[in-house]
């Protein structure tokens, strides 16, 4: 689904990713964890252009959006992504936030859009909030609405840049029940994240990142038992 | 006929206690508020000043917010570019940008007003419209600067937000970045214009003919300062008043999305 050949990534002189190379398949849950600064972010964020890569090439489905001449913003609406810190419109209701792309990029009708946002806001159980504002929801809830707003575009592949991070404790687990939901109906993720129990339970694939490098990677039972690379076993033993 | 001369006046009458002294100063006092603005309609005279200071005002308001918002949006996208496509276009518009921001915020506005209208416009003589270009041209400098500092100063997590979603640059600018930005610069905004209100005073020395221009020509006539002077600004506080009491209302209604 998303081939990633030679992806390197510098901020002036500080390289950043360093070569990357990996293929994620159709229905594939790939977890990445590392050390803060490993550049997690910026792989995720260069899998859909937020970043431009310096050098190195991205196929997602056959086009190869690294081209100059690729129309990004048709690929990014294929790909959904949610953020740390949720980035909710807060100058729009929920309805709004949920239909503003749909409606805008002529995916749905306003109609269509008012549908598909009650029912993605029943899935999650949020219903009553639709015409509140970002400001008036908890941090969790906040979350859930990110995370079916990028489901409105009916994305083909989902990004996670550490959607629980900035979650008070109590609220990570209704954020991560609902990933887990969408991991079941077989969407495709990418999912940069400290929580490990998620890795192991959701994840097909683990990718252990550090110093712009993917050290080291494997499915998440024989990852977490039987760590090979000294770096990894570091980590590890520091997050477990 | 100064405030020192209304003093001693006023302090005869107080330390004479006598009536006569007393009727000596209202006598005067009224004739020279008699002078200021009922002689002749004078009240007229200022009231068509104050009809060109707003409509000086507006004009330039108008001028100033298109500029603004060119300069802004252009210095924005030029700074927004993802590196390694930098357009040569945007380029040379964005310098011809920072050249007017840094011209008109580093000259002083009665002396850009002294070459509109002494050098530039010299054949010109609808003074009043030469002055409300020059404030237009003026304004649009700070107005781009106070857009910018707006759309500059929102979490840059929104843009990436609506980009990520599969919204353009310019849908994005549009429906999620302009709109926060509009409600975080509204009191710069406000403020502007309240400055842009009392800086149409400048355009009398070109000939403009606003409020000042009217009060002076009263002082040339009747040879009193005091009550021209006070009367146009008590016009100028009273306007500004208004407008500040307007700016609070919008400001309360764009607060409705925080509420909790
Ligand atoms: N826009 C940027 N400009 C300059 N340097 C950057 C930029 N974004 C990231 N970096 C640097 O790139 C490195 C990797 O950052 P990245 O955010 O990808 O790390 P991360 O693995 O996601 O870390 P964390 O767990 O803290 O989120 C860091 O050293 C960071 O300082
Ligand atoms: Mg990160």
């Amino acid at each position: 689904m998303i081939d990633v050949k030679g992806l390197t990534k510098s901020f002036g002189n500080h390289l950043v990713l360093d070569h990357i190379d990996q293929h994620i398949h159709p229905g594939e849950k790939v977890v990445v964890i590392g050390p803060s600064g490993s550049g997690k972010s910026t792989f995720l964020r260069c899998l859909n252009l937020l970043e431009t890569p310096t050098s190195g090439s991205i196929t997602f489905q056959g086009q190869e959006i690294t081209d100059p001449k690729a129309d990004i913003n048709a690929v990014r609406r294929q790909m959904g992504m949610v953020f740390q810190h949720f980035n909710l419109f807060p100058n729009m209701t929920i309805r709004k936030n949920i239909t503003l792309a749909p409606v805008q990029t002529r995916l749905m009708s306003q109609a269509e859009a008012d549908d598909a946002a009650t029912a993605l806001l029943r899935r999650v159980n949020l219903e009553e909030k639709a015409d509140a504002y970002p400001a008036q929801l908890s941090g969790g809830q906040k979350q859930r609405i990110a995370i079916v707003r990028a489901l409105a575009m009916k994305p083909k592949l989902m990004l996670f840049d550490e959607p629980t991070s900035a979650l008070d404790p109590e609220m990570v687990g209704e954020v991560l029940a609902v990933m887990k939901e969408l991991a079941d109906e077989g969407m495709t993720m990418v999912v940069v994240t400290h929580e490990m129990g998620f890795a192991r339970e959701v994840g097909t694939r683990v990718l252990f990142m550090d110093g712009g490098k993917i050290l080291e990677e494997d499915e998440p039972h024989a990852f977490f038992a039987h760590p090979k690379e000294p770096r990894t076993i570091e980590f590890l033993s520091k997050v477990l | 006929m100064d405030l020192a001369y209304y003093y001693e006046l006023w302090r005869g009458m107080m330390l004479s206690k006598d009536p006569a002294v007393a009727a000596e100063w209202w006598q005067v006092f009224f004739v020279r508020f008699y002078q200021a603005f009922l002689e002749n309609d004078r009240w007229q005279q200022y009231l068509r000043g104050v009809g060109t200071t707003l409509c000086v005002t507006a004009i330039a308001l108008c001028i100033g917010v298109v500029l603004g918002v060119l300069v802004a949006v252009v210095r924005t996208a030029h700074d927004q570019q993802r590196p390694g496509r930098r357009n040569v276009l945007l380029g040379a518009v964005n310098f011809v940008c920072r050249v007017y921001v840094t011209i008109i915020r580093g000259t002083p506005m009665m002396v850009q007003i002294l070459i509109m209208g002494m050098v530039i416009f010299s054949s010109s003589r609808n003074y009043t419209m030469v002055g409300a270009l020059t404030l237009g041209i003026n304004s649009g400098a700070y107005v781009a600067e106070i857009i910018r500092g707006g759309l500059m100063s929102l979490d840059p997590g929104q843009m990436e937000a609506g980009r990520s979603l599969g919204l353009g640059y310019f849908d994005t600018m549009r429906f999620i970045v302009i709109p926060q930005a509009f409600k975080a610069i509204l009191p710069s905004l406000g403020n502007e214009f309240i400055v842009l209100l009392k800086d149409t005073s400048m355009i009398s020395v070109i000939g403009g003919q606003e409020l000042i221009k009217a009060a002076r020509d009263i002082i040339n006539r009747t040879y009193d300062a005091m009550f021209p002077l006070i009367g146009s600004a008590v016009i100028y506080l009273v306007l500004v008043m208004i407008f500040s009491w307007l700016q609070g209302i919008l400001e309360r209604r764009l607060r409705q999305s925080d509420r909790r």
